[in-house]
């Protein structure tokens, strides 16, 4: 079976610095899988060629076994590939009921119908009040995105990406910056997102990492520099040595 | 508290298209005015045709954030169709209004593509020089345009064959409200539409609008079109109404008054274009006529006064005073404390 995400030698120059440097990367269907990495390892690098923010250098990207290196990045969100960003990138304005609205419509493939009201297609209202439920917005519908509480705002900052209905979802720190009274929940919505959705994980903070993944890439320098099951990557005393900032005499 | 979420939602999204009393009650009063101040027809006239205006700038301005300094160019270019097509034969004022708004559309179109690359300041520039361009085009092409003496000879038929311009202007006001209403009622379909929708959250974070599978440049490229339509549409009337055209409609000047218009009145705001005209209009009236030399002066520091303090505020504190609307919202049992973001 054919990788959810795949990439091939993926490489990303700006002038002389080496920002991807051939990744060949692989993510499972329906897997948990987590990238981590120093700062200035290139992750956010990597994520942009993945979602066509960026163009590689050199190198292909895969979704589902379909070529999708040079695929402008709208594109790519209508075949599946969604993210959410490490910081909020929401619609201060409007309310969550639109911002959902908005993307379900959008992949109903009613966002340029100029004529009807939103949610008078049918269908568009019970999905807006799953996702709204599955991510705990029931009670903030009808606020202004600007006036949410941090954590909800988290929540949905995800649950956009999620009303694209992705096969593969990218998710950028999800839980930075969250107060500790609102993490319990955020955490338990991202780990109760439906298996048939591949997740990647980027994340800084280890306790989120081995609670969720099940394999853990590690990137330095904008190269692969291990990748394995969770048990093995936090006991490799190479990964622990550049990344978990422990020492190795431990 | 809320039995069903789902029909919370369904109230909250069919809330979204319906007409509020407010709104009903000042389409009323415009058309009272058809028949109670016929001495005002002319510069009612003049409103809505400005209003419209305005309303065609803050299709992009207020609802896609695309700003623009050139807007002139497509009231102008549809003033000139409009006058040529009168001039040359085409007499009636619905088909030339029609040809005037595809014109406009056509440059827009055209035009859209240099306005969508760049920063803000880089659209104020493209549209500002569009718009010079424009300007220089007709006065050398006085052949055409009759340069800066206008131009003239423009001969009007009657309105769908039955109404005849008279020299009041109560029929030329009765055709300049009218198409002015048929566009807004477009206009509010549109801005509530998930089309509408989207062009709010480009406006708002274009890079999330992209990420949430939005054709950004498309859907900017379509309103773009859209604006100069209904800019040309505006142009169009005041060609018709007039009966005259002169390099005027081109003139920065018109592109400056339509956006302080659109201040004046509120930006994202569908009504903010024609409150913002009628008090643009009276205030040019009532200034003018007291103090005929200074009255950009006057004009010029409520606007100053206007944007350092806020419309928004100095809204909130009036909607304060009126005490229905807040009772209003208590009783919507909805769950909120908050005013979710006006958008009609």
């Amino acid at each position: 079976m054919a990788a959810a995400l795949e990439t091939k030698g993926l490489t990303k120059r700006f002038g002389g610095l080496v920002a991807t440097d051939n990744v060949s990367f692989r993510l499972e269907q329906g897997a948990r899988h987590a990238l981590i990495g120093p700062n200035g390892a290139g992750k956010t690098t990597f994520i942009n060629l993945l979602t066509g923010v960026l163009t590689p250098t050199s190198g292909q990207v895969f979704l589902e076994g379909k070529e999708i290196t040079r695929l402008r990045p709208e594109l790519r969100v209508q075949r599946g590939l969604t993210r959410t960003f490490q910081i909020n990138q929401l619609f201060p304005a409007m309310t969550p009921l639109e911002t959902i609205g908005l993307a379900v419509s959008e992949r109903m493939g009613s966002g340029s119908d100029w004529w009807r009201v939103i949610g008078s297609r049918r269908g568009i209202i019970d999905e807006i009040v799953e996702i709204a439920q599955r991510f705990r917005l029931t009670d903030v519908l009808d606020e202004r995105t600007s006036n949410l509480a941090y954590g909800k705002q988290r929540l949905l900052e995800i649950a956009v990406a999620f009303a694209c209905r992705p096969r593969v979802l990218l998710l950028d720190e999800p839980a930075a910056g969250v107060p500790e009274a609102e993490r319990h929940e955020l955490l338990a919505t991202v780990a109760a997102l439906p298996r048939d959705v591949s997740v990647l994980l980027i994340e800084h903070d280890m306790d989120l990492v081995f609670s969720f993944a099940d394999r853990i890439s590690v990137l330095v320098n904008g190269a692969l520099f291990a990748e394995g099951p969770v048990g093995e990557i936090s006991s490799d005393p190479k990964v622990r040595a550049v990344y978990l900032g422990e020492s190795v005499d431990e | 508290m809320q039995s069903n979420p789902a029909d919370l939602v369904r109230t909250i999204l069919s809330r979204k298209g319906r007409w509020g009393i407010a709104e009903i009650a000042f389409w009323l009063m415009a058309a009272a005015t058809l028949f109670f101040v016929p001495e005002r027809h002319l510069i009612l006239n003049e409103i809505a045709i400005v209003g419209l205006f305005a309303l065609s700038l803050d299709l992009i301005l207020g609802y896609a954030g695309i700003v623009s300094l050139g807007h002139a160019a497509f009231f102008g270019l549809g003033a000139y169709v409009a006058g040529l097509l009168a001039k040359y034969g085409l007499e009636d004022p619905l088909a030339g209004l029609g040809v005037a708004a595809l014109g406009a559309a056509f440059l827009g179109f055209s035009t859209s593509f240099l306005v969508l690359r760049g920063s803000d300041l880089t659209k104020l520039m493209v549209t500002l020089g569009v718009a010079l361009i424009l300007g220089e085009i007709a006065n050398q092409a006085s052949w055409l345009t009759g340069g800066a003496d206008g131009l003239q000879g423009i001969v009007m038929g009657p309105i769908l064959g039955l109404f005849e311009f008279d020299i009041f202007g109560t029929t030329a006001y009765a055709y300049s409200l009218t198409v002015t209403f048929v566009l807004f009622v477009l206009a509010r379909r549109i801005v509530v539409s998930p089309f509408g929708l989207s062009l709010r959250s480009i406006r708002d974070n274009p890079l999330r609008a992209r990420a949430v599978g939005i054709p950004v440049n498309h859907r900017l490229v379509s309103i773009y079109t859209l604006s100069a339509a209904y800019a040309g549409a505006a142009g169009a009337l005041l060609a018709q109404t007039t009966q005259f055209v002169s390099l005027d409609v081109l003139a920065f000047h018109r592109s400056a008054d339509v956006l302080l218009v659109l201040v004046i009145g509120g930006v994202g705001y569908l009504y903010g274009g024609l409150i913002g005209a009628v008090v643009f209009k009276v205030l040019q009236d009532i200034i003018s006529s007291w103090t005929p030399q200074y009255w950009q002066f006057w004009i010029g520091l409520i606007l100053v006064l206007l944007v350092l303090a806020g419309r928004e505020r100095l809204t909130e504190k009036v909607r304060a005073l009126w005490p229905r609307s807040k009772s209003r919202l208590m009783d919507s049992s909805q769950p909120l404390q908050t005013k979710p973001a006006r958008e009609i």
